[in-house]
């Protein structure tokens, strides 16, 4: 296990490097760069200009630049942010507890609902919980993200005023968690209404599979009840492939936390990214794309070693 | 041991054709037949927009601003005075080209580098596989975004990005097939033969991989659709004057739009869920039909 | 091996079995009014082709008929004094795998992967005897020893990966017999195995019967195997019972069309003259369950054929000496 692990991060480190180098290029490849949006600001001379950029380092070739800030990386260092001047590392860093605390909430209510829905539905195939099921899975994989965020907000905040239209937390307010949840609770269903459409589909479908097996004829033939059948002889092999999809689900969010963070006000990475691509930002820009890069691979690596944890065939390669 | 030999053949039905069985099939899916509808209005909307649109999308009657639906202006008019029903009618041009496009050009690609990878074989596979491992380890909406927002937001940029992004899935699929069948005695039988890799590629190899092709495409047809709508609605798509029905969502990020003016955002909302939904329902129509494992 | 069939009582009997599968294209009767019956210590063959219904006897007696799209559609299934078909789900789980139990073909697949050996049998075995997971677990280790699998005791906490087919065949084996039921329906025990882990399964199941004196119905194409393994042999075609006799009867005499021509088909060592003759094929197809004919049903590939095997079909016939057959050459 351990040499596997150490294989798989060998391996990402030249993806990285390859994921960083691609976007170094494409970021310069912009016309204009964060100087030409201050001379529009603050109306600066030539001679100042030239100065600036030969602060920030922009006037030296794009390779070493790269390799500059591959440099100050090996060494704990981002760079800091050309908006505010603030280390990119803390700038990330504030954004991570509010995305994460999303994803996370999304996770766990997207996998408590789908994975009863679907094992229902494949069990009792045809019956109306199947059709539910299949409708749930159509609308959450096709209502688009940020019109189901507008339509939560318009329902939810606007007419009924259950819930707060965005932020983090009640302004003016001290910090409790109650607070922090109210909050957390309209980006969070918005988010879980397609990761459960997902979801439903593959349990379904993955437990569809298993009960047509023959072990789990064995397990009836040998008159054991039908609950332990499903939940006990079925269920766990249906959950294998579902496992990966948990590893897997931090990088699949990410697309639409980024929209659900701009509806929704949400100071996470998201919304980061995108202050960051509008204002320029390269260094806040450089330092997001490898940590999302870190996030897929990362999140490639523990589906991988969770299956092999969960699957005994696996977990037992090479035991004899 | 021994087995007792007889002419059995149980047959239950009269054979039909490969595509006859399928068409048959798909067309047992109610859902998907009425995706299959939809999306036949959708295209003709898309091909007679001129025709069928009331306004020009892009006319702006300054003095009828935000007003509401009214018998003139069926779905109202938006902060700047177009006609919304027009430009959503125009709308469908933008997402179905998106769609097609988008999905043609990482269909090739995936369809040409998984072939070579799974006939060549060696190197050519390593190097393939590598590649294909890279750019779906690449945080692929921060890519969307990085490129668009240097590049400019237009709908060739998303096409485009969109396209070079999506062919590891098919380049897999194409993989996969290609090796599987290579495997096959015919092939053997054409190398033999002296047909040259490419008319094996071609003659042998495609024609099985169609299905799950067309199935993906399908698929990514919808999720092009949504991926345009979610950028033109950040701003980062498609730009205003043209009408998409994402950019037309943007406004509605302003609260007091939202509540007081919703014919302004739900229908639009409502023309991307209609048209990906009916595609879904056509591919997973399509999945069932050409798939000989029932699911 | 002396007869006492006849002092004996049957441990099962079937009268007038018919389970129906429906189809998008019709109903179709996998097996249709089937009598059949079973003794203590003796092994009783179904044999016939695939399609004709031999498996579907298997799942019939022991409840697993999916409902949709089949179910028992007459008939019934008297096994120790209580018709099967008429108990409830609930009561019928109280029999399987502890009153009868069922071995399956496909030994590869047909444990579960994500379960220890030793688990899946307790949990079998503390269900069905009331007893403690421990004492179940030491009553698992006893069944591997008896279907002989070395070190029992080590392999009780095996996952079935870690075993080869001949040895899952043997895990399916003990689990079927762990509680000491009184029939044991074996349907394809040994066509994926090798051919040399075929004897050696059948030589278990037979000395399992002789310890235990467990009835055995061996379901098989392999008309070999029918020949060493069992003593009494129902041989079916589309759905129906063509013939039935004590083993040794019906390969000294098959009395059915079709039986003769699965006699002639096996490829016979020998004489020369024998192993110069072409190997025997039955001319013709199975028929189409949803369109049989009228007559009966073997009559479009009948050397025998008469007028009347297509205007109507025969009854079964007992021509004495436990030796059935349904053909019109053997009057009614």
């Amino acid at each position: 296990m351990k040499t596997f692990i150490l294989r798989r991060i060998l391996i990402a480190i030249p993806v990285i490097l390859l994921v960083t180098m691609i976007m170094y290029l494409i970021i310069n490849l912009a016309p204009g760069d964060p100087v030409d949006m201050m001379i529009g600001q603050q109306g600066l001379s030539p001679q100042e200009v030239e100065l600036i950029r030969a602060d920030l380092g922009l006037n030296k070739p794009i390779y070493v630049r790269y390799v500059k800030w591959l440099g100050q990386l090996l060494h704990g260092n981002m760079g800091f942010s050309y908006l505010d001047h603030q280390p990119v590392i803390d700038r990330i860093a504030e954004r991570l507890a509010p995305t994460f605390s999303l994803m996370i909430f999304v996770i766990v209510v997207s996998y408590a609902l789908a994975v009863p829905i679907g094992v229902i539905s494949a069990v009792r195939q045809y019956s109306w919980v199947d059709y539910l099921a299949t409708a749930v899975a159509f609308f959450g994989i096709s209502f688009p993200n940020f019109f189901a965020g507008l339509v939560g907000i318009y329902v939810f905040s606007l007419k009924l005023n259950l819930l707060p239209t965005g932020g983090l937390s009640t302004i003016g307010e001290a910090f409790s968690l109650g607070d922090r949840f109210y909050h957390l609770l309209l980006p969070g269903l918005v988010l879980a209404v397609r990761e459960v459409g997902v979801l439903v589909r593959y349990t379904r479908s993955s437990m569809l599979d298993v009960i047509r097996q023959d072990y789990v004829r064995t397990a009836r033939a040998s008159g054991l009840a039908e609950t332990s059948v499903i939940l006990k002889h079925a269920l766990r092999n249906a959950l294998l492939p579902l496992i990966t999809m948990l590893g897997l689900a931090i990088p699949r969010l990410f697309a639409g936390v980024v929209i659900i963070e701009q509806i929704f006000q949400w100071p996470g990475m998201g919304r980061l990214a995108i202050e960051a691509i509008l204002g320029r930002d390269y260094p806040v820009l450089m330092g997001l794309t490898l940590c999302t890069a870190l996030m897929v691979l990362f999140g490639n690596l523990l589906a991988d070693v969770l299956y092999g944890v969960a699957d005994p065939r696996i977990r037992l390669a090479g035991k004899h | 041991m021994n087995v007792a030999l007889t002419d059995s053949q149980t047959s239950l039905a009269p054979r039909r054709s490969f595509a006859g069985m399928a068409w048959r099939r798909f067309l047992r899916h109610k859902l998907a037949v009425i995706g299959a509808v939809t999306i036949s209005l959708i295209v003709l909307m898309a091909l007679f927009a001129p025709l069928i649109a009331p306004y020009d999308p892009n006319h702006v009657d300054i003095m009828l601003a935000r007003e509401g639906p009214s018998p003139d202006h069926l779905f109202g008019l938006d902060v700047v005075g177009r006609d919304i029903l027009s430009r959503m009618i125009y709308g469908t041009r933008v997402s179905l080209s998106v769609g097609l496009v988008a999905v043609s050009i990482y269909v090739v690609i995936g369809l040409i580098l998984g072939a070579m990878a799974g006939y060549f074989g060696g190197w050519v596979d390593m190097i393939i596989s590598r590649l294909v491992d890279a750019v779906l380890s690449f945080p692929v909406l921060m890519l969307i975004l990085v490129i668009v927002g240097a590049l400019g937001p237009s709908i060739f940029n998303i096409m485009l990005v969109l396209g070079l992004l999506g062919w590891p899935e098919v380049a897999r699929i194409v993989r996969g097939q290609t090796l599987a069948v290579r495997e096959e005695l015919y092939v053997t039988a054409s190398e033999a033969a002296g047909a040259g890799a490419k008319r094996i590629i071609i003659k042998d190899i495609l024609p099985n991989i169609m299905s799950p092709i067309i199935v993906n495409a399908t698929f990514g047809v919808a999720r092009a659709i949504l991926m345009e709508a979610g950028l033109s609605f950040l701003g980062m798509g498609v730009q205003p004057p043209t009408a998409s029905w994402g950019n037309m969502l943007t406004d509605a990020q302003s609260l007091s739009t939202l509540e007081s003016m919703p014919w302004m955002w739900v229908p639009p909302g409502m023309m991307i869920f209609i048209a990906t939904v009916a595609i879904n329902f056509v591919g997973d129509g399509l999945r069932d039909a050409l798939d000989p494992k029932m699911n | 091996m002396t007869r006492e069939n006849e002092k004996n009582d049957p441990l099962l009997v079937i009268r007038g079995l018919t389970t129906v599968f429906k189809t998008d294209l019709g109903f179709v009767r996998a097996v249709d009014g089937l009598d059949l019956k079973a003794y203590r210590g003796e092994t009783l063959g179904v044999v016939g082709e695939s399609g004709c219904g031999k498996s579907t006897v298997g799942m019939s007696i022991m409840g697993l008929i999916p409902n949709p799209p089949g179910k028992i559609a007459g008939g019934e299934i008297v096994f120790e004094g209580t018709d099967l078909t008429r108990l409830s789900n609930k009561e019928m789980r109280r029999v399987r795998g502890n009153k009868i139990s069922m071995i399956f073909q496909e030994p590869m697949t047909s444990l579960n992967p994500v379960l220890k050996v030793g688990d899946l049998m307790s949990e079998v075995i503390s269900l069905h005897q009331n007893i403690s997971r421990g004492e179940a677990r030491e009553k698992s280790v006893e069944a591997l020893r008896m279907v002989g699998i070395p070190s029992p005791a080590i392999r009780v906490n095996d996952y079935p990966h870690e075993m080869s087919g001949g040895m899952r065949q043997r895990v399916m084996i003990a689990l079927a017999i762990s509680c000491n039921p009184s029939l044991l329906i074996a349907d394809e025990p040994t066509t994926a195995l090798d051919v040399t882990i075929q004897a050696q399964i059948l030589r278990l199941l037979n000395q399992i019967k002789e310890m235990t004196g467990t009835a055995i119905i061996l379901v098989t194409h392999d008309l070999g195997v029918i020949a060493e393994n069992t003593q009494q042999v129902a041989v079916m075609y589309a759905g129906k019972m063509v013939e039935y006799a004590e083993t040794g009867s019906l390969f000294d005499e098959p009395l059915h069309p079709y039986t003769n021509g699965l006699l002639l088909a096996v490829p016979r060592l020998g004489s020369k003259e024998r192993e110069k003759r072409r190997l025997n094929v039955i001319p013709g197809a199975v028929p189409n369950l949803l369109n049989l004919p009228v007559g009966c049903r073997f009559a479009e590939r009948c050397e025998d054929v008469m007028e009347k095997c297509r205007a109507a079909e025969p009854d079964l016939v007992d021509l004495g000496g436990n030796h059935l057959v349904r053909c019109w050459k053997y009057g009614r």
